[in-house]
């Protein structure tokens, strides 16, 4: 197989686009291309989860290869949950790979906005289980909910540990202008307060409204390309070193231990395996915290803390931008943003970003290896990606 | 005989308690305080409401443009018994509520703008507004219209405000809802917030001058304003190839 490196990245704005979502495809596409200077690719993959049912619209990448005017290269949508980003790369990763295209564009899009958020939630929903979970009105902060209530009691977190998480991801955010919240929020704010339960009131328990990610609208790209163009390319030289992936059982009741995300585990393990680092290797991270307590688990199963130790490592302020492993200094999906198709992209964006050294107020120091992990469903499909700064 | 026409303009403002300060501790942990404010003051807080009708977004145009007209009929005297509150954080002003009195027990919310977006800033004004009506003015309901999805949430919604389609309200022809005195007991616990005493410091910084707001809402930028700024300080390049794409060249 041959290697595979990033050239080219763009990110709109995560937030509330008041654009069709073709041109929030778009945007960040022909940015992507000026940021390497190439005019034309390869190939293209859509990464979209939800445009039929919000947007009335399908066949995204076939309305985006025509808008960029990149016709006649191939082009594909493709649908993977929450996960869809990450999966879109991987495809990329291995049309590049295999030495079927040279160069291909990788789009992550979605526009959530335009429903209201009872629509956006039931949409969600739609990953869970149709007959055994579904119809029981099963959501996906429900499923978190009884996932966090069981952390809690088997490993001792506590709701100041993802209150940690929470003002820990706003901080950092706060140094992205691509962040959908630019709001700092403070342990007195939404927990100690008398005011705190009206702030920060109860979702679904024990998570709060803080323990959340946003609903947003968004677009990212990135351009992949076999080692010949990445060299031409004036560019840091940024390889997709490792990508992993695995499942799990769809519904969340049938894991043999609720709280263990096998599909993380074997996803990281293996992205790992193929980019031959350990987990202890990687300097900056981006996790799936679609809901706080994801990012402690998650950090748990790659391999960067022993199980049960995440929060620790949290309170002891390893995770922090300043901390030995910063994880989510783009302010992760709880602060940045989580518009589901465009978050594995926009995950790789910011790894990227850090690995280029073009981070600014949020730049990790000396970061080299850097390791995303997108979430689809309850974590019954998870895309691990390592990517790894060349000399 | 010479009549004085302002005499009979003028409506005669029935007796109301005044609305004690309040503080309320928002989710960024800076100290809200809420606290009305009387015709004198007014005159300060329009050009802090004049921007907000040219913003196009999440209604602002409307309810600034209404509650300016508001503010301009309680200064003027032009409308009988409406009250004005305000909340600010640091001095900055962070809200504006006010309604009036329609009789001794029913109450009518006219607006709520928030000059600082997020943190329920508005919610908690909203809140204060209706605890004037239901505790300190002893009404038995409130009327409440809603102009932005957002409004219909905060109030329609999370208060399960009751219909009183058949009422018509003063801002127009927006179907009518009521806060009862039990509706507000429900919420007492969980809507309602803030203490009382406001810490004196707290309550001679707001009473000390009526600050702009630093960070008011703004009409809808170009979303993608941030991307270019990043990548294309002036912009120039991207409108230039966006207009290729347009015409597909």
């Amino acid at each position: 197989m041959r290697d595979v490196y990033v050239i080219g990245i763009g990110i709109t704005s995560f937030s509330r686009l008041e654009y069709p979502l073709v041109e929030i495809a778009a945007y960040p596409a022909v940015m992507a291309m000026k940021d390497c200077g190439l005019s034309k690719v390869d190939h293209l993959f859509v990464a979209n989860m939800g445009a039929s049912r919000l947007n009335h619209q399908t066949g995204l990448a076939s309305a985006l290869v025509d808008h960029l005017s990149l016709t006649p290269v191939g082009a594909e949508t493709i649908e993977n949950g929450p996960a869809s980003g990450a999966s879109a790369i991987k495809a990329g990763w291995m049309a590049v790979a295999s030495g079927l295209h040279d160069t291909v564009m990788v789009v992550g899009a979605e526009r959530m906005r335009e429903a209201n958020n009872l629509e956006t939630t039931d949409f969600v929903a739609s990953l869970t289980h149709p007959l055994a979970e579904q119809i029981y009105g099963v959501t996906l902060p429900s499923l978190a909910g009884m996932f966090t209530r069981l952390y809690m009691e088997k490993y001792g977190v506590t709701s100041r540990h993802l209150a940690m998480v929470a003002i820990k991801n706003h901080n950092n955010a706060m140094l992205n202008k691509f962040a959908h919240l630019h709001e700092p929020i403070t342990l007195e704010g939404i927990l100690d307060s008398d005011d705190a339960l009206t702030n920060n009131p109860m979702v679904a328990d024990p998570l709060r409204f803080y323990d959340m990610c946003p609903v947003s609208d968004g677009g990212a790209c990135v351009i992949l390309a076999c080692a010949e163009v990445a060299k031409k390319v004036k560019r840091p030289l940024i390889r997709l070193a490792g990508v992993g992936q695995a499942t799990d059982t769809h519904c969340v009741h049938e894991r043999k231990e609720p709280t263990d995300l096998l599909a993380v585990r074997g996803a990281a393990a293996q992205s790992f395996k193929m980019a031959g680092i350990k987990p202890s290797d990687v300097q900056v991270a981006e996790l799936h915290d679609a809901f706080t307590i994801l990012e402690i688990a998650e950090s748990e199963e790659v391999g960067f803390f022993k199980k049960g130790q995440g929060h620790i490592a949290l309170e002891e302020g390893y995770t922090s931008l300043t901390g030995k492993l910063p994880i989510n200094p783009s302010g992760g999906l709880k602060a940045k943003g989580h518009p589901v198709g465009a978050t594995g992209v926009g995950q790789a964006h910011e790894i990227v970003t850090q690995l280029r050294g073009e981070a600014g107020e949020r730049q990790v120091k000396n970061a080299r290896v850097g390791f995303t992990v997108n979430f689809g469903g309850f974590g019954n499909n998870v895309v691990a990606l390592t990517f790894i700064k060349e000399k | 005989m010479a009549v004085d026409l302002e005499q009979l303009l003028r409506p005669v403002d029935n007796p109301a308690p005044p609305f004690p300060p309040k503080v309320v501790t928002l989710a960024n942990g800076e100290k809200m305080v809420i606290r009305q404010i009387g015709r004198d003051d007014i005159p300060t807080i329009l050009p802090f409401v004049e921007p907000l009708i040219h913003v196009e977004r999440d209604y602002y145009d409307i309810v600034a443009a209404r509650l300016y007209a508001e503010l301009l009929g309680y200064y003027r005297h032009r409308v009988q018994d409406e009250y004005v509150l305000i909340a600010q954080v640091n001095g900055e002003l962070a809200a504006i509520v006010n309604g009036r009195r329609v009789n001794p027990q029913v109450g009518m919310s006219y607006h709520t703008l928030s000059l600082k977006r997020g943190m329920r800033v508005g919610a908690h004004a909203f809140a204060a507004k209706m605890e004037y009506h239901i505790d300190i003015m002893k009404q038995e309901e409130v009327l409440v219209v809603a102009e932005s999805p957002i409004g219909f949430r905060r109030w329609m919604i999370e208060y399960n405000l009751e219909k009183r389609f058949h009422i018509q309200h003063e801002l127009g022809g927006v179907p009518s809802y009521a806060l009862t005195r039990e509706l507000f007991e429900r919420a007492r616990h969980s809507l309602i917030v803030g203490s009382r005493p406001v810490p004196k410091p707290l309550l001679e910084k707001a009473m000390e001058a009526i600050l702009p707001p630093s960070d008011p809402p703004k009409p809808p930028f170009d979303p993608l304003a941030a991307t270019r700024a990043a990548y294309d300080s002036t912009g120039t390049a991207l409108r230039i190839q966006r207009r290729k794409l347009e015409r597909g060249k």
